[in-house]
């Protein structure tokens, strides 16, 4: 049986997450798919249509607006909602700002990605979900290294590295206790290059914000940031307009654009390949503090 | 296997990362064998550090003071780790070459080693052993050359690692290398593969080294990209595990799964399990195109010719090759929690999609897992391995570990913490029959558990018609608190609602099934016990089943939540002021013990203990009946 040649990777990668989307379905009863706009979410969603074919998505997706989204995003969103007649769950951070749950960050660095984690919260519990697909990737980040494809959140939605469930073969224990949920991750062995090599693969339709455009933008400390109203430029840092992409698509506060003439899927790989920097090295989040992600992570973060 | 069509689109094949493969690979190595070195090594001349990485190990090698960049701190991941210095877990890392992704399971080397090892061992189709030159084998080798063959990786690389530290001296390299082969040979591995390397230095781990030019074999990078993996995989054997039933319309009934092994075609003949019919497969179903074959490892959906009820946890395999359908069996078991693994308690057993009772019903003898003994044992503790005798309340389907990894694993699980606290590995030789039918007849469980027959029409399909999910609510409180009269209004409610309900009181089953019963401890658990399973065939008939006792006891209650899915038994705690409950006093029972005429009354001179995470609690001092319906319909809605 020497032409059995063994799967390309994205294959097994597909075949991967396609069978961790099955589970969530038939082990939980109110999972949602966490959809932030950006290409790590567009590849879950693909790979649930792959999952549940010629069936419907068997569960809504769930966006945390920051109200902070690039007007892009919150367009390819609907867009993508009304082709595929999927529900859509918005939880919105400005409503749990007016409610007073949280407190708007102030200064040049305000960002409302912190205050996510709050909106996220509230609203898995508001909607009873027991299990919430997150496009996280442990090639991402250090403390995303050990994460479980299941990772087990206690009632406060908070994560104990410590106490992890141990995952062996592919038999994923999502038993949990009311109030408890899970975070679920099918894309966690995929790193960025594959994720862009599987969207050129399947030709997935993704955010022209991916690709090479014109912008007005200004350097932080390093970081190209888009001019926005809710980003507080400061009067030394002066706008230019420069050819830039996105290689992650956040908080417009904290998502740094990189300088870029990559306009098509091939271009963009091409990119990836001989990148310097990891695509988080762009996100200011990470660059508050050595372990930024890890102390989020803890209190429910994505 | 001319027409395998696994490649992908042919018009994509001029892509060069279409034709990369992926393998798994796991390290072992005791602490400061220079496992993250290695790691970081591969990585940094694999170039596959970016720049802010770099940058961040620098900074914080910077900050400890130490002179060098630390290559090991790339694979270092949490903050306590980073205080303490140690790795605690398994972290998966990922790189790739031209040739090949590699996905790195990266486990330590503590004490807790034995379990982060088997962990990272399961998903491997390769395992990296680290020995330090400077030290020769350790005990600790040849127990991770021992877990290796236990989770049967096919190949094994012994990297002989510092050998700067012996100034790369060929006859150090050749000694470890006789040893290993001694020790290797007992455990039947045959598979292995040794570099003497420095992970410090680099030499042979991507590039050549010119220090060992008696070395003549390959550099570890090059044998990582080059070793064939693809004949490990069991292509005959078919087994798909239903993961999930695909169900859109009346038209399409699809069968969902990943294929464990063995291959399939349209038109196959196969048989279901535990049902034990048989059809033939009509359609291999993915969104892309349907397939004239599917193989090990690709999740498809099988549509099938004929009627066959089949759910989640069913098994659907090639007629006339049949796994061995049993729910007594021999594991190798490898203990994961604090707590040992305890023969009188009832466990959780996950296996492909199935889950069911357990109990550990003998530990044969436990491995010492340096010396490669049989020790005689009355425990099996944290990181141990044993061989134990089990016993499931369903029939399982499995085939031995040794010829098939999907089917002959599985994962122990404890119903009180949710928590993984095994994993097991089917023993060849444990297996006798291959008649799925007369097997799982043959073998009964140990009360209080029963063999479950699969039921005639299935409660999905139950549920579907009635259009609504079935469920057991579980009333608890003393006798008074106003189980009953809540539990009939919220009948009488969902009953005009249309729904399917069953409503089970107290004394009606005192009166009837449970008549030669009394009100000793012993008794009362006898009757929390038909209750419940006289709750479940209601249950499993498509009903919401409303139960109103006083079940006093946490353990009776925590029993009956074994016998329903995940979420599907719910106990309502109704509770009020004892004194309101003597004031109320609906049959007179307070007033008699009051007498003395009756001795043991729960909420009187008996305790009732409180359920620990009950779904809804009712005080009834302070909600009316309506009010308290209002809050169980929202509760199950
Ligand atoms: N001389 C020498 N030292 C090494 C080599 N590999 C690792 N070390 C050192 O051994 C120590 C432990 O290495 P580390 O990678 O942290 O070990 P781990 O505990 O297995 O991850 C560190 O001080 C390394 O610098 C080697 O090939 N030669």
């Amino acid at each position: 049986m020497s032409e059995n040649q063994k799967d390309s990777h994205l294959k097994e990668l597909e075949n991967e997450g396609i069978y961790v989307m099955r589970e969530v379905a038939a082990q939980f009863e109110r999972p949602v798919l966490l959809f932030s706009g950006g290409k790590d979410s567009i590849v879950m969603f693909h790979l649930a249509l792959k999952a549940f074919h010629p069936g419907k998505v068997p569960f809504p997706l769930m966006h945390i607006d920051t109200g902070h989204n690039f007007p892009e995003t919150i367009e390819f969103r609907d867009k993508l909602v009304e082709k595929y007649g999927v529900e859509l769950i918005v939880g919105s951070v400005q409503e749990s700002i007016d409610a007073g749950d949280v407190e708007e960050e102030t200064g040049p660095d305000a960002s409302r990605n912190a205050l996510q984690t709050r909106t996220l919260l509230d609203t898995l519990k508001e909607h009873q979900v027991d299990a919430a697909l997150g496009g996280g990737r442990r090639d991402e980040e250090k403390a995303r290294a050990k994460e479980r494809f299941f990772s087990h959140r206690d009632v406060f939605g908070q994560w104990d590295p410590k106490n992890q469930r141990p995952e062996l073969w592919n038999l994923f224990n999502g038993r949990k206790k009311p109030g408890e949920n899970f975070r679920v991750f099918p894309i966690s062995n995929w790193t960025e290059m594959d994720v862009w090599q599987y969207i050129a693969q399947e030709n997935i339709d993704i955010p022209e914000l991916y690709f090479a455009h014109e912008r007005k933008v200004f350097n932080r400390r390093g970081v190209w940031l888009a001019d926005t109203d809710f980003v507080n430029r400061m009067d030394e840092e002066k706008l230019e307009t420069k050819t830039v992409r996105f290689r992650t698509i956040g908080d417009a506060t904290c998502t740094g654009a990189v300088l870029s003439t990559a306009s098509n899927m091939e271009e963009i790989i091409q990119e990836v390949a001989s990148a310097r920097q990891t695509e988080r090295g762009n996100r200011h989040d990470d660059k508050r503090s050595e372990t930024a992600m890890e102390d989020r992570k803890r209190q429910g973060y994505f | 296997m001319s027409e395998s069509n696994r490649t992908v689109k042919e018009e994509n094949s001029d892509n060069k990362y279409l034709d990369m493969d992926l393998l798994r690979f796991t390290t072992a190595g005791s602490v400061d064998d220079g496992k993250s070195t290695l790691i970081g090594r591969l990585f940094y001349d694999s170039k596959s550090i970016f720049e802010d990485q770099m940058e961040a190990i620098e900074k914080s090698s910077k900050s400890s003071g130490e002179e060098d960049v630390n290559l090991a701190l790339l694979t270092d991941g949490l903050k306590a780790e980073r205080e303490q210095k140690i790795t605690i877990d398994v972290a998966y890392r990922y790189f790739a070459t031209p040739k090949r992704k590699f996905i790195i399971a990266d486990t330590p080397g503590h004490t807790q080693y034995t379990r982060n090892m088997v962990t990272g061992a399961s998903t491997a189709d390769l395992a990296v052993i680290l020995v330090d030159a400077s030290k020769g084998l350790l005990t600790q080798s040849r127990r991770h050359a021992f877990i290796s063959s236990l989770l049967r990786i096919p190949h094994l690389v012994v990297a002989v690692n510092k050998m700067d530290l012996v100034e790369y001296d060929e006859k150090v390299f050749d000694e470890i290398v006789s040893e290993f082969r001694d020790f290797a040979r007992k455990l039947n591995i045959t598979d292995v593969t040794y570099i003497p390397i420095s992970a410090l230095k680099g030499d042979n781990v991507v590039d050549k080294s010119e220090n060992t030019d008696w070395y003549k074999g390959s550099t570890l990078l090059h044998h990582l990209e080059t070793v064939k993996v693809d004949a490990d995989e069991n292509i005959i054997d078919f087994r798909l595990p239903v993961q999930y039933v695909i169900r859109p319309n009346q038209n399409f009934r699809g069968f969902s799964g990943r294929i464990s092994s063995g291959h399939i075609r349209p038109g196959d003949e196969i048989t279901v399990l535990p049902s034990g019919l048989s059809s033939k497969v009509k359609e291999i179903v993915t969104k892309d195109e349907n397939l004239e074959i599917a193989y090990p490892g690709d999740s498809v959906t099988l549509t099938i010719e004929d009627e066959i009820d089949i759910s989640r946890g069913d098994m659907i395999v090639r007629k006339n090759n049949v796994p061995t359908v049993r729910n007594d069996f021999e594991a190798y078991v490898c203990w994961m929690d604090e707590k040992p693994m305890d023969l009188n308690k009832q466990y959780i057993l996950q296996h492909t999609t199935r889950t069911t009772q357990m109990y550990a019903e003998e530990l044969v003898y436990r491995m010492n897992v340096d010396s490669l003994n049989q020790e005689e044992a009355d425990e099996l503790k944290l990181n141990e391995i044993g061989r134990v005798k089990l016993k499931t309340s369903q029939p399982i389907f499995f085939d031995a570990y040794q010829i098939n990894k999907r089917t002959g694993s599985f994962i122990i699980i404890d119903p009180a913490s949710n928590i993984t606290v095994g994993a097991g590995m089917m023993r060849a030789g444990s297996t006798v029959s291959k008649d799925p039918k007369s097997d799982s007849k043959r073998s009964s469980f140990v009360s209080p558990n029963v063999v479950w027959e699969p039921w005639n029409i299935s409660r999905e399909e139950r549920e579907k018609r009635n259009g609504h999910k079935a469920n057991v609510l579980w009333f608890t409180g003393i006798s008074g608190a106003g189980k009953s009269t809540i539990a009939k209004e919220l009948e009488r409610r969902l009953w005009d609602e249309g729904k399917q309900t069953v409503l089970l009181d107290g004394d009606q089953v005192r009166h009837g099934l449970n008549g030669d019963l009394g009100f000793s401890p012993a008794d009362r658990t006898e009757n929390i016990r038909r209750v419940g399973h006289t709750a479940r065939l209601f249950f499993e008939h498509g009903n919401i089943v409303i139960c109103t006792f006083v079940s006093p006891y946490q353990k009776d209650r925590k029993a009956l939540k074994e016998l329903f899915p995940e979420g599907k038994f719910q106990e309502i705690h109704i509770t009020c002021d004892p004194k309101t409950a003597q004031e109320r006093d609906p049959k007179g029972l307070y007033a008699k013990a009051i007498k003395g005429e009756i001795k043991g009354l729960t909420g009187f001179d008996a305790d009732h203990e409180s359920p620990e995470d009950p779904a809804l609690s009712i005080d009834t001092d302070s909600l009316s009946v309506e009010e308290a319906v209002d809050e169980i319909i929202k509760l199950i809605k």
